[in-house]
């Protein structure tokens, strides 16, 4: 034995090991232990998305046609048709949710990081952001309900496609305040010390250089807060309901892809279970589509 | 020479004068983007009152005796959240305690340098776009795929652990199991974003100081760099409770939408949300009122999670 106990005067300081990798030592199983659990976790969280995005390109693609696109749903119990009437009824809801969001959270998103600084009144706007952005998206379906709804305030019209539109705002909103104050506090003051310089009022400086300066991280949020918009089902059930027609008027009900998707999954009809797989697969592909977009404006506006 | 501004003739140190209107417009700006700042508060607050006004008719009725009973009787009038709040907090309790330490596990996967960067940024992008897939077409998938597929599982479950009441149903079709694992996929790339975010920021000095003293990397993840990062990933986990206690489409789907209260995981049971989403567009009267009553207890719970969340990060995260 040329191992020595632990710290006897004779051999120094240090016990002598050999400085050779021991793969049998319990540290180094140990090791391999661990990253072996971290590579199977990682798999088991990847396997979903594969399994999702699989069944849905299969069960969806296989009906991908025109008809799909122009035709409106069949009647329970009729084969064919197609969901042309929610397809254009996600446009015009997210795109009403869009005008009222945009407009808004940029708005805000400026005053915080350009007028407020850290005063108070930020302070709470940026907390009750932050609560809003926790808020469930079905309470953002009650709060609508009860406040539009049911109270008939658009021309005495209950259910219709801008209550939903004014849902699926409330839900945006969070994100695009908050991307729009953080990719604001990025502009380097260099720049507003510049246009202050040359003499430009507060205003000019703020929307001819500052916000172009950071078009690229608001527009990556005012993406992302779309892309999830568009999925959204929980806020439309009972705002904008469903029709089975073509759009009619932004006071009336009015069919989207997500609520088309809920109702036809749990119908005993396989013509419509067909179609329920078909919209997921246009709702899914422009989905990622618009993260992919979104991933490529944050890395342009780093580079 | 003329200048439009200040007076003329040959002065040229005049200062320029500010016209009024480009002051006016100044100040309009500001105040508006005032006004749309605290559109969000408004919102918030009349998100609390709308909610709370609907409800008020149900707290007078029932009042707190409506968390702890389970009848839902449209006809008698008669209502009680209990299933579906126990419904609630089981889902979403038992869905973190599977997703976390696979969260937490992919986040090491992808930030600590086990595998070559390419195979790290594809499994950190598919973790991402996971989260963007809808709801509601994880409900579709979990109803005609994944249901189906996990039900032999499901039915060996019953069979091994039946004598307890957590399984003592014969599993048929939705159930709060497949709930729970739908609800799993949902809040896997919360917790995985950031506890990833928060490993990021472990100072690199910390990791270079436990290698130098000569631990293995799985020791210095464990005792060094998980503890530092600890209190950024318990945020987290608490942002995706509250995600999870509101999700609704695909738990509404698969949960099996049930009235009666049972304790067995393997039958149907409700959530909050679900319970609203089936309900709400056919409710009247004094049901309205009760489903508002139960949208305010969720409003409550996710609004103290949060919260509790924010405190937890700033509280406890540590200095360097």
């Amino acid at each position: 034995m040329t191992r020595t106990p632990r710290a006897t005067a004779s051999t120094g300081l240090y016990e002598r090991r050999p400085l050779h990798f021991n793969p049998a030592l319990r540290r180094n199983r140990f090791n391999r232990l661990g990253t072996a659990v971290a590579g199977v976790f990682a798999a088991i969280a990847v396997l979903p998305l594969v399994l999702v995005l699989l069944y849905v390109l299969i069960q969806g693609g296989r009906l991908l046609s025109l008809r799909l696109f122009t035709e409106l749903p069949p009647a329970p119990g009729f084969d064919g048709g197609g969901i042309g009437n929610a397809l254009l009824g996600t446009v015009i809801v997210t795109l009403l949710a869009s005008l009222i969001a945009i407009p808004v959270g940029v708005g805000g998103g400026i005053y915080l990081s350009e007028f407020s600084g850290r005063s108070r009144f930020a302070q709470m706007v940026r907390f009750a952001n932050d609560v809003l952005a926790g808020v469930p998206s079905i309470i953002s379906g009650v709060f609508v309900y009860g406040l539009i709804v049911a109270t008939r305030l658009f021309f005495g019209q209950s259910y219709s496609a801008l209550a939903g539109g004014v849902a699926l705002a409330v839900l945006m909103l969070p994100t695009v305040i908050k991307t729009t104050d953080e990719g604001l506090k990025l502009v380097p003051n260099e720049l507003r010390l510049g246009a202050y310089g040359v003499g430009a009022s507060r205003f000019v400086t703020i929307t001819r250089v500052v916000v172009p300066a950071a078009l690229t991280p608001i527009s990556t949020g005012v993406v992302l807060a779309l892309a999830r918009a568009a999925g959204e089902t929980a806020p439309l059930i009972f705002t904008a309901l469903f029709s089975a027609f073509w759009p009619d008027g932004i006071f009336n009900p009015i069919a989207t892809m997500s609520v088309l998707i809920f109702n036809f999954a749990t119908m005993p009809y396989p013509a419509q279970n067909e179609l329920a797989w078909a919209a997921s697969f246009v709702l899914v592909v422009m989905i990622l589509a618009a993260n992919l977009l979104a991933r490529w404006l944050s890395r342009i506006s780093r580079a | 020479m003329t200048s439009p501004y200040g007076p003329t003739g040959s002065d040229l140190f005049t200062l320029r004068r500010r016209p009024a209107a480009e002051k006016f417009l100044d100040v309009a700006f500001h105040q508006l983007t005032l006004a749309l700042a605290a559109v969000v508060a408004v919102l918030l607050l009349g998100i609390v009152l709308t909610v709370f006004s609907g409800a008020r008719e149900a707290i007078a009725t029932f009042g707190l005796r409506f968390l702890t009973t389970s009848a839902w009787d449209p006809v008698k009038g008669e209502y009680g959240a209990f299933v579906a709040i126990y419904g609630t907090l089981i889902t979403s309790l038992l869905s973190l305690l599977i997703a976390v330490p696979l969260g937490v596990g992919t986040a090491i996967f992808i930030t600590e340098d086990l595998m070559p960067p390419i195979v790290r940024n594809v499994v950190g992008l598919m973790v991402e776009l996971l989260a963007a897939i809808p709801s509601v077409v994880l409900g579709l998938w979990a109803i005609f795929v994944m249901e189906p597929a996990i039900r032999p599982a499901l039915d060996l479950l019953h069979r091994l652990l039946g004598w307890s009441p957590f399984f003592a149903s014969v599993p048929q079709g939705p159930g709060i199991a497949p709930a729970i694992l739908i609800l799993v996929v949902m809040v896997l790339p919360i917790i995985t974003a950031i506890s990833r975010d928060a490993l990021h920021q472990v100072p690199i000095e910390l990791r270079q100081g436990a290698y130098g003293v000569g631990t293995t990397r799985w020791g210095a993840i464990f005792s060094v760099i998980l503890p530092a990062a600890i209190s950024s990933i318990t945020g987290g986990v608490m942002l995706a409770l509250g995600r999870a206690m509101g999700e609704t489409m695909a738990v509404t789907m698969i949960i099996g939408n049930a009235l009666n209260f049972n304790l067995s995981l393997l039958a149907p049971g409700n959530t909050i949300a679900s319970m609203l989403a089936n309900q709400f567009g056919e409710a009247d009267g004094i049901q309205v009122s009760a489903l508002m009553y139960a949208a305010l207890i969720l409003m409550l719970l996710t609004f103290a999670v949060n919260v509790l969340a924010q405190w937890v990060v700033r509280r406890l995260s540590l200095k360097y």
